[in-house]
């Protein structure tokens, strides 16, 4: 797969929730002929047999108790949101059954 | 003043000689004057700076012991949060943001009583190498002030060669501290991954991302890493052991009897001529230090670039889905939730970010994850039994940093894969989560401007780096009689 | 169709996913409170807000309590486990991707076996359990500017992100097949198991209502004695062990009209109806959406030593079921007595009761008719009224003792119910006092016997069922104060009958 066509890229993007122009649909899909051209080197890597690696440090089980700690004031919470009522962060009409 | 060091700045504090606030204040004149050209900064943080200038002027006056740095400013890559200052990760999706909590390592420089000026100049989001893809404006090199500073971190880098700071932070996932370190000709060290805390450094690839000091000096970024770094509760991947002493493997400087491995894949074809010459004159100045030379064959590096353009994107797509117009940063587009959310990202995300997330959405996809994204986790294990069998035979290895010295702004930005190039010597060290600096090693012929010579060394071996990169930083200021960056380019016409 | 029709021809294959919100103090992920019911938005953080630069750190005892959870189950503990981000976009998410896990859940291959009654018989299923995992809860929304509060009609909503990052554990059922015509009655029996499991080993309140305990029904349908499997439906929004019978029982009949009609069933979530009982097809948020899971890089495996899972095993309080056989016998309660208890969700009470010294059958007695009978007359469940089982067995033991009869008994109950106050209180009260007084009765029968000479000479010349209308005389005289039995013994002996 060294190529993805516009209405591959258009399917990502949607799957990535990014409202691409049509002009950046077809620049991404020349752009990822070379890219993953270059990217596609690593079928040719000796991985049979390779386990992988997640981690690059060899830690497990960082863990801290059951103990609250004081979370942010609601107004510090709330300090980014675009748009809030009622101490709540209000958002434009979700679509869809919950 | 200015244009001392952090460790000669931090001697005359304590003796006295001049105030926090004086020095502060002397660094924003240095800025107001040079900056309109380097454009390193994206926010000047002067009530906060001089106010904490004066608390640690007030600490010394009643005779408090303070840290070694207490006092010293510092840039900070706009990329860790500092409450109530904004911070963009050099993007327009979070123009106007002001975090509601401190960075792990936002709180240490305070707690150090290192003053923050301001928030330094980035890729949007660490992505890139020449800070071309800042939202905002690209940064110059203060070597040429047509040229990229490296990127990510170029503002970093830049504030440092322009004098505007003695000491920055950056941060590092395929090379972004140690390229702009040696494109300007100056000091930067990624840390072993996990020694400096990642909680409130705005994420972009969680396992390769990672928090390190960049200075002008090797002693002064060895007093910046020992004042960062450290075990954070507050994050799972923080390593809980103690830090090793790097101030004082700065001070020793001595490369007696180590074995110095040169990898052979890093170095012939792509790398400019330039860059090499430096680079084997260091190598031959270590030597004679009483080091011992050998190669050394790091094969599996050959698929680093690509493990690297997979995990990273696989890893930001998610990182960066956070970013949808609900709770804090842009909001544009009209109609429902999802709709808004498209509109937005699409707005405030740059063409590189943009093309990482699909690129990374592609290759976690079902049917594409193991040919993509798992085949790249299997290449890291090969580059870390090749680092292992490597650093059995030796103390530490070798290469040039970037293959070339500073392009012109506006030469790559059309290519993502020569743009991508740039990293093919720093990559591998993020991939196995060793540690690695890069250090000036002198002009390169063709065109006068900085290289950069990198070491790397086995995690959590981080003293190794400060202790061969002080030996060598010595030997090359002997050498040259002067730093460096005393050859740069006087910006603003005055001193 | 009917049900009936239905299970003629068609036969079930279910599918149950529970989750469970843990009654940790803080969330999964970070410090925050978890206490029910705060003001929005006063327990979040950086790390539950999911704001640039956060990361998580896992709470000890959500995993503490995973591990129960799956040893009550009967599962295997992975020896190395890890959390993975599942990757999609919705408002009540903060990070769009919900930190779960995929191929290593903490705990996986166990089973929990369920009882229920049927024509032949009590009747026992063996459900095999898939796997049970960990993962975090998400925020709250409330859909505004429509008309009924819901989603659809909405203007726009407003997040409460409280909620988001409370620990959730999912617990995943292999397919149920072979139940036949009971798989609405297996599948709340095995709900209603799971529940008392997870509250006998303390890691949840498990309030279906409150949304503590979560049931996701899968159900397919296919011809009776068929191997393949049909397509299977998914049905969310089911609030209580009834509704989990009642929407497996309206999925096979929507699913057996749709095939007997020829149509083919939609896999798709639908959304259970309360009022109807019927369920409703949702555009679900997670609609065939590629969820690229991927081990989450903030975080490092889980690997519980061997020590810490036996001593967890260990420290297992009795099954559920074991308890219920060992009370059954201790008890003596015959099989359909014990399911009444039982399907009356009163066992808890009832052995309440028992342990404040009350005898077990007049306990069982007094809860499952009496008391029973007022709830039901009221309509409200015996949990909700103001009696206790303190109350029960004060009430027993002063029967025992002789100082109330059953009569006077149950009107103490009443008036406990009624909200009078402990069963003294009301005897107090209301002058309630048997009359055990012997030389009180024998006044009390001179009287009556002079007041109604000629039934009196009736019984004295041996013909004592007249005596019936001079203890009910006696009765009133005290006020129903008196013993019957003891009255119609001084009675008779009183009248030369004894």
């Amino acid at each position: 797969m060294s190529s993805l066509s516009r209405a591959e890229v258009a399917k990502l993007a949607k799957l990535a929730r990014i409202e691409m122009t049509d002009a950046e649909l077809d620049a991404l899909s020349s752009e990822f002929a070379v890219i993953l051209g270059a990217v596609d080197r690593i079928q040719g890597a000796p991985l049979a047999d390779v386990q992988p690696t997640s981690h690059p440090l060899p830690i497990n089980n960082v863990t801290r108790p059951d103990v609250v700690i004081p979370s942010l004031t609601p107004e510090e919470s709330l300090s980014g949101a675009p748009a809030q009522e009622e101490q709540r962060f209000r958002v434009p009409q979700i679509l869809g059954e919950e | 003043m200015i244009r001392k060091n952090a460790s000669e700045m931090a001697a005359a504090l304590a003796a006295k000689e001049i105030s926090s606030v004086e020095l502060v204040n002397a660094h924003y004149d240095r800025i107001a004057e040079v900056d309109t050209q380097v454009k390193a900064f994206l926010y000047l943080d002067k009530d906060g700076a001089l106010s904490q200038a004066k608390a640690v002027d007030d600490a010394r006056a009643k005779g408090e012991t303070l840290a070694p740095l207490a006092g010293v400013p510092v840039a900070l890559k706009d990329i860790f949060t500092q409450k109530g200052v904004p911070t963009t990760a050099g993007s327009k999706i979070l123009e106007g943001w002001r975090p509601p909590y401190d960075a792990t390592v936002t709180a240490n420089l305070k707690k150090n009583g290192i003053v923050i000026l301001g928030k330094t100049n980035m890729d949007e989001f660490a992505m890139g190498s020449s800070t071309e893809n800042s939202a905002y404006h690209p940064t110059h090199n203060p070597w040429d002030l047509t040229r990229i500073p490296g990127g990510s971190g170029g503002g970093s880098s830049a504030s440092l060669a322009a004098f505007e700071a003695p000491l920055a932070l950056g941060t590092d996932t395929g090379g972004s501290i140690r390229q702009p370190a040696a494109v300007t000709g100056t000091v930067g060290v990624k840390p072993t991954y996990g020694a400096v805390s990642r909680y409130g450094m705005i994420a972009f690839s969680s396992s390769l991302d990672q928090g390190g000091p960049c200075a002008r000096t090797v002693l002064d970024a060895a007093l910046l890493h020992e004042a960062i770094a450290g075990h954070d509760p507050k994050d799972s991947t923080s390593i809980n052991a103690p830090t090793p002493k790097v101030v004082d493997a700065a001070k020793r400087a001595d490369v007696k009897g180590l074995k110095i491995g040169v990898i052979k894949e890093l170095q012939g074809d792509g790398y400019q001529k330039g860059v090499l010459n430096r680079f084997n004159e260091s190598i031959e100045l270590l030597s004679s230090l009483g080091a011992e030379i050998v190669e050394v064959s790091c094969p599996s590096f050959e698929y680093a670039l690509a493990a690297y353009y997979l995990i990273a994107p696989s890893e930001c797509s998610s990182n960066l889905a956070r970013f949808d117009a609900m709770r804090y940063g842009l909001r544009v587009g009209a109609g429902d939730a999802e709709a808004v959310m498209s509109a937005t990202r699409e707005a405030g995300f740059g063409r590189e970010v943009k093309r990482r997330i699909i690129l990374g959405t592609y290759a976690l996809s079902s049917g594409y994850y193991d040919a993509y994204y798992g085949s790249a986790q299997k290449v890291r294990t090969l580059i870390m039994q090749d680092y292992a069998k490597a650093f059995a035979g030796v103390d530490v290895l070798v290469s040039p940093t970037a293959p070339t010295t500073a392009f012109k702004i506006g030469e790559k930005s059309n290519d993502p894969l020569a743009m991508y190039l740039n990293d093919v010597a720093t990559i591998p060290v993020n991939l196995a989560g060793i540690c690695g600096m890069s250090l000036p090693s002198g002009l390169a012929d063709e065109d006068n401007l900085p290289t950069g010579f990198q070491i790397m060394a086995p995690a959590m071996e981080d003293q190794r780096l400060y202790n061969v990169g002080a030996a060598l930083e010595a030997a090359l200021l002997s050498k040259w009689g002067a730093p460096l960056l005393a050859k740069a380019p006087a910006l603003g016409g005055s001193k | 169709m009917n049900y009936e029709q239905v299970i003629a021809k068609y036969e079930p294959v279910m599918g149950l996913e529970v989750h469970v919100e843990l009654n940790t103090n803080s969330k999964m992920f970070c410090g925050c409170a978890t206490v029910f019911g705060a003001e929005p938005n006063t327990q979040t953080c950086p790390v539950c807000l999911g704001l640039p630069g956060s990361l998580p750190v896992v709470n000890e005892t959500a995993i503490e309590s995973a591990i129960k959870i799956g040893l009550a189950l009967n599962c295997k503990v992975t020896p190395f486990s890890r959390f993975a981000r599942k990757n999609y976009f919705y408002p009540d998410m903060p990070k769009n991707y919900q930190t779960s896990q995929y191929d290593e859940p903490i705990c996986f291959d166990g089973h929990l076996d369920v009882e229920i009654e049927t024509e032949e018989g009590p009747k026992s299923f063996r459900i095999e359990i898939e796997r049970v995992h960990m993962e975090e809860d998400t925020g709250k929304s409330l859909h505004m500017g429509g008309a009924t509060g819901r989603i659809h009609g909405a203007d726009y909503s407003l997040l409460d992100y409280n909620r988001a990052g409370i620990p959730l554990i999912e617990i995943v059922t292999k397919i149920i097949p072979g139940t036949g015509k009971y798989g609405p009655e297996v599948a709340k029996a095995y709900v209603a198991e799971l529940r008392d499991i997870l509250r006998s080993i303390g890691v949840s309140d498990v309030k279906m209502e409150q949304g503590s305990l979560r049931c996701d029904a899968n159900v397919s349908l296919r011809l009776i004695g068929s191997d393949s499997l049909g397509t299977r439906s998914e049905t969310k929004n089911v609030n209580s062990l009834r509704s989990v019978e009642r929407a497996i029982r309206g999925e096979m009949i929507r699913h057996a009209e749709l095939l007997e009609k020829g149509e083919k069933v939609k896999q798709e979530t639908r959304h259970f109806q309360e009022d109807t009982g019927t369920t409703r097809s949702g555009r679900s948020k997670e609609q065939a959406e590629d969820y690229r899971y991927f081990q989450d890089p903030d975080l490092v495996p889980v690997a519980p030593s061997a020590e810490w899972i036996e001593a967890l095993r260990k420290s297992l309080p009795e099954k559920p079921s074991a308890h219920r056989k060992r009370l059954q016998e201790a008890w003596s309660v015959p099989d359909k007595e014990m399911a009444a208890m039982i399907n009356a969700d009163l066992l808890g009470t009832v052995e309440a009761t028992v342990n404040l010294g009350a005898d077990p059958t007049k306990a069982r007695g007094w809860w499952l008719g009496e008391i029973s009978r007022i709830a039901n007359e009221k309509e409200l469940a015996v949990e909700e009224l103001s009696i206790s089982p303190k109350d029960v067995a004060e009430i027993v033991e002063l029967i025992q003792k002789g100082e109330l009869t059953d009569k006077l008994a149950r009107q103490v109950v009443e008036g406990v119910i009624n909200g009078e106050g402990t069963p003294a209180d009301v005897i107090a009260k209301r002058g309630f006092k048997v009359v055990s007084d012997d030389g009180a009765l024998l006044a009390a029968i001179e009287k009556v016997c002079a007041a109604m000479p000629d039934v009196a000479e009736k019984v004295r010349g041996g013909h004592l069922p007249a005596a019936g209308a001079l203890i009910g005389a006696v009765m009133k005289e005290t006020k129903g104060q008196a013993d019957a039995a003891k009255v119609r013994e001084l009675l008779l002996g009183h009248l030369g009958q004894a």
